[in-house]
């Protein structure tokens, strides 16, 4: 009797709530203007750029209150194709627009000839986190990376690391080496970085789902980091910012052990060539990432997230709301936010400078 | 439960009312329960062939467009057997400890105990499946280290016992414990169910004739209720098969197919693989998750019909 009462309570007030909530936000969406820009734009893509474009959506939207901007994390494959099929007004993606399945060609007919704009707007370190008590510093170089992440390398005081790490107490802890178990832009950059500094080491296919067998794999970023927190010898890879209290591994760049600093993960974009092939207008700005860099205080091992829209929009309104938020993500006050709320590097000015014309670009077409 | 109880009730309103003259509430009352039992039927229709013509591409794709390079079978393999792995130790783990459950709530504790302690078995079904799964990595996992490494020292031998035992816990063994843990409220529930009606001139019967509680138990209420026992646990089965949340934040998997149930290589499922790799995917490898599902769907039928078949021929007995 006294449970079915309270369920009437209960649904009554779930009832009210869901009542209530409608109104707010439908209140919200006919709120005033302020700024100079208004309307409705959506975009979507990349997991990894998820925390960042919050962060410039929350702020922007602060600041114009006349715009509302969605970005749906459906990750980059979906966001590229959503992208092509003109539901988005731009895309965060992980990787550059390939030519192999033609999304290139495809989503420059999307736009128009030459009015795609492609430029880079987060990038991101990616550590080597560990888990050994006693051991404060590590350092690899990425033969030996590779060969602990393939496991041929199976005990911490194997002699390979003990010739990186001079003087160090290694205990004979067996390494668990921890990856991800969902598909991932980490795990791509990461396994493409093996793959290319040491391909005798790593022949495996580079491709977002970790390619090796029996390791200890865990979902998402934050799983990775608990999994290699809770198990002793453990090591695995993650956006730096997300390292918090675990030990991070120096890594062989050059003659030198390099770690994961923003400074040093922009600083390889800014030496690596454009890739041809992908860069086929001038507002496309592809990287062809240089991860066998051997040049002083450049870290390798980076996620490089691209942002895809047009230069023309159909509608006036459109084209203003876009290029501002825009104008914003790349600015230095959205880099330094998506910094200091996401981790990642910011885009240092030389590379500001090289991807604003793409920007400017943009109007009603 | 009461839920049970409503329902033969209302049976039997409605068998009496079709016997004189159907009145308007009655004929709205036998439309409604019509319509619903329709709905049903068409939803699940309507999932079966959303599964099939989303899935099929996968089907008739070739090895090479799939992901991981393989053909759906090899694909689907591994993921059938960890979902199946996972589910039967949460059965074999959940099954014994409700039976106990039921029958100490039914049987044997005081009234009053009895009454509390159902209540609270009842209310581990309402924890939902995200919190069993940080549970289950935050607690149960680090509290299993110790447990596994004695395992894999002292029953090495044992298959199931390989090694080398995972660091951080997150294995197949604690999968399916903390599985075991989520169905054992459905099962005990309908466990208890059926052992508390069992005839009362039974069980008095039995002790009246000398026999001890043990063998009251073992001679009236165990055969009494083994039916319902037998559908509660394909019900719990069934949760475990399609469990997802748990699954995929606890389980390291890393596709290899073993009876290891204490290493860090363990086979995914396919619930929790689909809501790992569908984030990322796009084009065919969506269909080829899609038809995972259809499998997962047909996995979970043969179980369903088999518990039947089962309580079928206990009836007939």
């Amino acid at each position: 009797m006294t449970s079915s009462k309270w369920f009437v309570v209960l649904s009554a007030a779930v009832a009210l709530a869901i009542a209530l909530a409608a109104c707010g936000s439908s209140g919200d969406t006919t709120g005033g203007s302020g700024g100079g820009v208004s309307g409705e734009i959506a975009g979507a893509g990349s997991t990894a750029q998820q925390a960042a474009q919050e962060a410039w959506i929350a702020e922007f939207e602060s600041e114009n209150s006349g715009v509302t901007i969605s970005y749906d994390p459906v990750g980059s494959g979906g966001g590229r194709e959503q992208f092509i099929a003109g539901g988005t007004a731009y895309a965060g993606s992980d990787a550059a627009l390939s030519t192999e399945e033609g999304e290139l060609e495809k989503a420059e007919k999307r736009c128009a000839p030459g009015q795609l704009i492609e430029i880079p707007d987060y990038i991101s370190p990616i550590a080597i986190i560990y888990n050994l008590p006693g051991v404060e510093e590590l350092q690899l170089d990425p033969e030996t990376l590779a060969k602990i992440f393939n496991q041929e390398i199976t005990s911490w005081n194997d002699r390979a690391i003990a010739a990186d790490n001079p003087g160090a107490e290694l205990p004979d802890t067996r390494i668990t080496p921890v990856n991800r178990s969902d598909e991932s832009g980490t795990t791509e950059n990461f396994t493409e970085y093996l793959s290319e500094v040491v391909p005798s080491v790593w022949s495996y296919e580079v491709s977002g789902d970790w390619p090796v067998k029996g390791g200890e794999a865990a979902s998402g970023t934050s799983g990775v980091v608990e999994a290699v927190a809770a198990g002793e010898g453990a090591i695995g890879y993650a956006d730096a910012s997300q390292a918090g209290e675990l030990g991070v591994a120096k890594v062989k760049v050059g003659s030198e052990y390099a770690e994961p600093t923003p400074e040093a993960a922009a600083k390889v974009l800014e030496e690596s060539p454009l890739d041809k092939e992908l860069s086929p207008s001038k507002y496309t700005i592809a990287y062809k990432l240089d991860r066998k860099t051997e040049s002083e205080g450049t870290y390798p091992i980076v996620l490089t997230s691209y942002l895809i829209a047009c230069t023309k929009y159909d509608s006036a309104e459109e084209a203003s709301a876009v290029k501002a938020y825009l104008e914003y993500v790349i600015s230095p006050e959205g880099q330094k936010l998506a910094a200091e709320q996401a981790g990642s590097a910011p885009l240092s000015s030389a590379l500001t400078s090289k991807v604003t014309p793409a920007i400017e670009a943009i109007e009603a077409g | 439960m009461s839920q049970v109880d409503t329902t033969t009730n209302a049976g039997q309103l409605l068998a009496a009312a079709s016997g004189g003259r159907r009145r308007l509430g009655d004929r709205v009352f036998s439309r409604t329960a019509v319509v619903a039992a329709v709905t049903i039927l068409a939803l699940l229709a309507g999932v079966a062939i959303f599964l099939v013509s989303e899935g099929y591409p996968a089907f008739t794709a070739s090895a090479s467009e799939l992901p991981g390079g393989k053909s759906f079978l090899d694909y689907v393999a591994p993921l059938a057997f960890g979902t199946v792995l996972a589910s039967a130790i949460a059965a074999v783990v959940a099954v014994p400890l409700a039976i106990a459950a039921a029958l100490f709530i039914t049987h044997i504790a005081p009234p009053r105990i009895a009454g509390t302690l159902g209540y609270l078995v009842d209310l581990l079904a309402a924890i939902p499946s995200i919190i069993y799964g940080l549970w289950g990595i935050f607690v149960l996992g680090p509290a299993a280290v110790p447990v596994l490494k004695w395992l894999e020292e002292k029953l090495g031998w044992v298959p199931l016992f390989e090694g080398p035992a995972s660091a951080t816990g997150r294995t197949m063994l604690v999968a399916g414990i903390v599985l075991a843990v989520m169905i054992l409220p459905i099962v005990s529930a309908i466990a208890r169910e059926a052992f508390a009606q069992t005839p009362r001139k039974l069980t008095e019967g039995a002790q009246a004739l000398g026999a001890t509680r043990w063998e009251m138990i073992r001679m009236t209420v165990l055969p009494f209720g083994k039916s319902s026992v037998i559908s509660g646990a394909m019900l719990g089965l069934g949760r475990a098969l399609g469990e997802t949340m748990a699954v995929t934040i606890i389980l390291s998997v890393s596709g290899a197919v073993s009876f290891n149930l204490i290493s860090q290589a363990n086979p995914s499922t396919i619930a929790a693989n689909i809501a790992l790799d569908f984030p990322e995917s796009s084009g065919l490898a969506i269909n080829a998750l899609i038809a995972t599902g259809l499998v997962l769907f047909a996995i979970t039928l043969v179980t369903n019909m088999a518990a039947r078949a089962v309580i079928a021929r206990q009836n007939d007995e």
